[in-house]
């Protein structure tokens, strides 16, 4: 018993070591109120977990065979009440876990245009948000700025307190965006196209990377995240525009060959129409791919259905 | 004659062979060492005609459990190796250090060690603990079907071998323990990899599926005479809904693991990401039957512990009804979750908490059930036998597990968490402390009434202490990297801070490895000190479920007469109204007689899932041939039961008697 109460301790003891972490202190909006949420769930739930653990201990120990004080009452299996109680109990939990499951949802669906800054700071009424294209490829991840015209390879810069747009597709398998420090992750997948709107509300530099499995290279698919100021995104942007080529859809055919590790580079063009070209898998129009998700001019009925690419949205 | 080598052996060639790997050649010389030293061992003591006769052909519900826990802990051995592979990578792969697996083979390993440990250690346990008790539970002699229980535990055995067999030849997948496709499409992996996964689990599948259509029919039809539904032991009612899970599940996983099998081998487009496929489909279909898989694991656990709970606690199980209820209602709401495996892949916000919500309500039931096993305590006299304590290391552990899992069901808090090493914490949470240790309560409860003799006690707690602080150092630093940002499924971290805690997992592993040793000793120790463990009464618990009122082990056909029930804990009653043992007008008895075709059927599934990975299309086809031929000719075989005569039947009664009257 002495051994289970040492046990206990350690599990309360690991929680706080997690409270400096990445998720426990981000520095974007959305992952703020999801690290807010995170912790109401959790409190609201030990409400009920941490009495039953306590009970759990009490009862074993004060009822031990050996204790003959305890009371034994070697027939008593039921008890109108008490059932009510046990199945209410968790009802109760569930109502308000649930009623703040729904609204909080809806309110932090990656989709959704954010409605602020941060507390207390409504967004701008001339702010016009960042848009950035993010593709998933074979095991890097490649950014395109179509404001800026430059794209970049496991490299991101966004403006502090400007809201980001990222559209995001892969060019083959699936993966998940993901950079703790601004906000959830959402799935990079081939031929459509998923949203995340986010806001950086702290300069740094912070990591991303692919949360979800895609085959050998996946352990070096890591990127980092400049949250900047104005002054400092604008010589960046420069920068990558002295930097770097042409991304021309020839280059692209070539970046996108499996390869790990794969060091920061820049471009400061990018081929017009690339991205659109990326999410239709018609980089190369004679592929495949791109034959069998276009159809003839003329047939459109069923152009209307499939020369698009699918949204993963469901509802 | 190139074709004829293709014809022959398709795509093997001597390069699919790992020469080139010495990790593999060296775990493949220990395998065929400890192989060779095994058949040595079965041919010196002339043990082959005992294991085909009383073994590998036996049609008896009792030897076919017990086969599948055997089958169960060997891959158990090899799933936890697995795993401490992972956790020896993890702790050292930091910075210019790639540690000593490369991804080509790390990723080989995490795929097979949650297939393994799912599909070949749980669902082996779970199944041959419901096949050795619930019949014994419901007074029955055998299950519905018995040949074709044999013929189940023989295709999962024959599944178990392919997931093995690639170790060796070829690779095994390297896509996840759900081979997402585009990945394991055959663009993405056009090795054999994802091949042996699929036919593995094909095979193991028609094994599982038919085993639950056995175990639900034995159920609904087979209970002694006066066992109503609601009278039935609360395992065999946590059996009954896991057997209705299996049914209902069970296709949708062949169905998808068939259709992937398809875009492989014809070139369809079911998931594929051009010409109209979807592999958000797969995805979809995939949980639909893993979801309830789940359930289909932990109900039974929860079974466990209800039966163990109310003998340790010399009470009546509180609030049965309510357990019951609890457990119907999981089992529909198993069906209605599946969507909160993939949040993040794009629906909208009203899908989402729909999924979220319906997924904590399933915590509702789950929570009145451990209010049930404390107020089963609640004025009781706790045993701490080794089965007790790990029900009471469960309902610490599950609790907080249970917690974990219903903040990742939050849809917003899952963008954060979902895939990372919160996750994998979490489910390793229920399905260690809820599963895993149920099975361990499990074997230790049972294992005297299968076996006659009880399981040692120091070795079984040196095994339950080595396990549970074990588990606490493995996955706890889970949860806090998770909350750290990192993901899963990764073979090297860049930050040296995380080093600490992929130490401390490590060590947790370590202590694991220590507890599955001391459950090794535990068998053995046992095993020389039978004599003196020896149960000769039966009932070495002072148990409450009919199993307790046969012999240990119980006979082949299990209950000389069919009790007859009037309450539930039957055997409880029977003990206090006086019962007393019937010891004349014995009546011949029906029995089946055994059976090597479910052994071929078995072997036979195996060469042609191995024919059909390497694409050896003419030995696929003569092996599919022979499966037709001989279920076909099994049909007529005519010489398929006998009667155990009422002589025999007394004699074998009668040396009970004897046994029980020198003991008192």
């Amino acid at each position: 018993m002495k051994a289970l109460r040492g046990l206990l301790l350690f599990i309360v003891a690991l929680p706080l070591a997690g409270c400096q972490s990445v998720l426990m202190s981000p520095s974007g909006d959305l992952a703020r109120q999801q690290r807010d949420l995170i912790i109401t769930s959790t409190v609201l739930m030990l409400l009920i977990i941490v009495p039953v653990i306590a009970l759990t201990l009490l009862f074993a120990w004060h009822f031990r065979a050996s204790n003959k004080k305890a009371t034994y009452d070697p027939d008593w299996d039921h008890s109108t009440i008490l059932e009510l109680l046990i199945w209410s109990a968790p009802l109760l939990i569930i109502i308000a876990l649930g009623a703040i499951t729904w609204v909080s949802t809806h309110k932090l669906d990656p989709y959704r245009p954010l409605d602020q800054l941060a507390p207390g700071r409504p967004i701008p009424a001339n702010a016009r948000p960042l848009t950035v294209y993010v593709v998933a490829l074979d095991w890097k991840w490649l950014f395109i700025y179509p404001e800026q015209g430059i794209a970049t390879v496991n490299e991101l810069a966004a403006p502090v307190d400007r809201p980001i747009n990222f559209k995001i597709t892969a060019s083959t398998v699936m993966n998940s965006f993901f950079i703790p420090a601004l906000a959830g992750q959402i799935y990079a997948m081939p031929g459509m196209e998923t949203t995340l709107q986010a806001v950086i509300n702290h300069p740094g530099e912070f990591e991303g990377f692919s949360a979800n499995y895609s085959g050998l290279g996946f352990s070096g698919m890591r990127f980092v995240f400049h949250g900047m100021n104005e002054g400092d995104f604008g010589r960046w942007v420069e920068r990558a525009k002295g930097g770097g080529g042409d991304l021309s859809r020839e280059v692209y055919v070539k970046l996108a060959q499996p390869s790990r590790y794969e060091p920061v580079h820049t471009y400061a063009t990018v081929a017009p129409g690339l991205y659109q070209a990326i999410l239709t898998q018609c980089v190369d129009p004679a592929s495949r791919a791109c034959m069998s998700n276009t159809h003839p001019a003329g047939d459109t009925r069923a152009g209307d259905m499939d020369g698009m690419s699918m949204s993963s949205r469901t509802d | 004659m190139p074709d004829l080598t293709k014809l022959l052996f398709g795509r093997l060639t001597l390069e699919s062979l790992p020469f080139h790997e010495p990790i593999l050649i060296g775990t493949f010389a220990v395998v065929a060492l400890g192989g060779i030293a095994l058949l040595g061992v079965i041919t010196y003591y002339r043990l082959w005609g005992y294991l085909w006769r009383e073994w590998f052909t036996s049609i008896d519900h009792k030897k076919i459990g017990i086969m599948y826990m055997i089958l169960g802990f060997v891959m158990l051995l090899r799933g936890f190796s697995d795993a401490i592979m992972m956790r020896a990578q993890q702790a050292i792969a930091f910075g210019d250090n790639m540690g000593y697996l490369p991804p080509e083979h790390y990723d080989q390993i995490f795929t097979a060690h949650g297939v393994i440990m799912i599909f070949f250690v749980a669902m082996p346990m779970v199944t041959g603990l419901m096949n050795f008790v619930m019949p014994l539970q419901i007074g029955a002699r055998d299950v519905a079907f018995p040949f074709l229980n044999n013929f189940s535990f023989w295709m999962t055995v024959a599944g178990a071998l392919l997931v093995m067999a690639s170790l060796f030849i070829g690779e095994f997948a390297r896509t996840g323990w759900l081979a997402y496709p585009p990945l394991s499409d055959i663009t993405s992996s056009p090795d054999a990899g994802v091949d042996y996964y699929i036919w593995a689990l094909q095979i193991a599948g028609v094994g599982t599926l038919l085993s639950g259509i056995n175990l639900l029919v034995t159920i609904v039809k087979m209970r002694a005479p006066g066992m109503t539904l609601m009278k039935m032991p609360v395992f065999t009612w946590t059996a009954l809904c896991t057997n209705v899970l299996i049914v209902a599940a069970f296709p949708v996983l062949t169905a998808v693991l068939a259709m992937l099998a398809m875009d492989r081998y014809v070139g369809t487009n079911f998931f594929t990401t051009t010409s109209g496929g979807n592999a958000m489909m797969y995805i979809n279909f995939i949980w639909i039957w893993g979801h309830p898989e789940v359930y289909i694991l932990v109900l039974p656990a929860f079974g466990i512990y209800s039966e163990v709970t109310a003998t340790f606690c010399r009470k009546p199980l509180f609030g049965y009804a309510s357990m019951v209820y609890a457990t119907v209602v999981i089992t529909v709401l198993s069906y209605l979750v599946w969507l909160h495996h993939f949040f993040t892949m794009g629906s909208g916000a009203s899908v989402n908490s729909f999924f979220g919500i319906t997924t904590m309500i399933i915590s509702i039931p789950t929570g009145a059930k451990i209010f049930n096993w404390l107020f089963t305590m609640y004025r009781g006299r706790v045993e701490f036998e080794i089965p007790m304590m790990w029900t009471v290391a469960f309902m610490v552990t599950f609790v907080i597990g249970g917690m974990t899992g219903v903040l990742l069901a939050v849809p917003p808090a899952d963008f954060s968490l979902h895939n990372s090493l919160f996750l994998v914490a979490h489910f390793h949470n229920v399905i260690i402390g809820g599963v895993l240790f149920g099975l361990f309560a499990g074997i230790n409860y049972w294992f005297p009434k299968a076996f006659g003799f009880r399981l040692d006690r120091f070795w079984g707690k040196c095994s339950f202490w080595f396990w549970l602080i074990g588990f606490y150092f493995a996955f706890m630093p889970l949860y806090v990297m998770g909350l750290m940002g990192v993901t899963r499924r990764l073979n090297h971290f860049d930050d040296p801070s995380l080093r600490i805690w992929t130490y401390l997992a490590a060590f947790g592993a370590f202590l694991i490895l220590l507890g599955i040793g001391c459950t090794i000793m535990q068998f053995y120790v046992s095993f020389r000190r039978r004599v003196e463990l020896r149960d000769v009464t039966g009932d070495p618990w002072h148990g409450r479920t009919l199993e307790w009122s046969t012999s240990s082990p119980p006979p082949p056909y299990n209950f000389a007469f069919t009790p007859r029930i009037h309450d539930h804990d039957a055997w409880w009653m029977m003990k206090k109204y006086k019962y007393e043992r019937p010891l004349e007008g014995f009546l011949p008895i029906h029995m089946p007689h055994n059976t090597g075709t479910g052994f071929i059927l078995g072997a036979l599934s195996f060469v042609f899932g191995f024919a059909m990975i390497w694409y050896m299309w003419l030995l696929a086809a003569v092996s599919f041939l022979a499966i037709i031929v001989v279920a076909i000719t099994h049909t007529f075989n005519y010489h398929r039961d006998y009667y155990l005569s009422a002589d025999e039947v007394r004699r074998v009664e009668q040396s009970r008697t004897e046994l029980l009257a020198s003991h008192v």
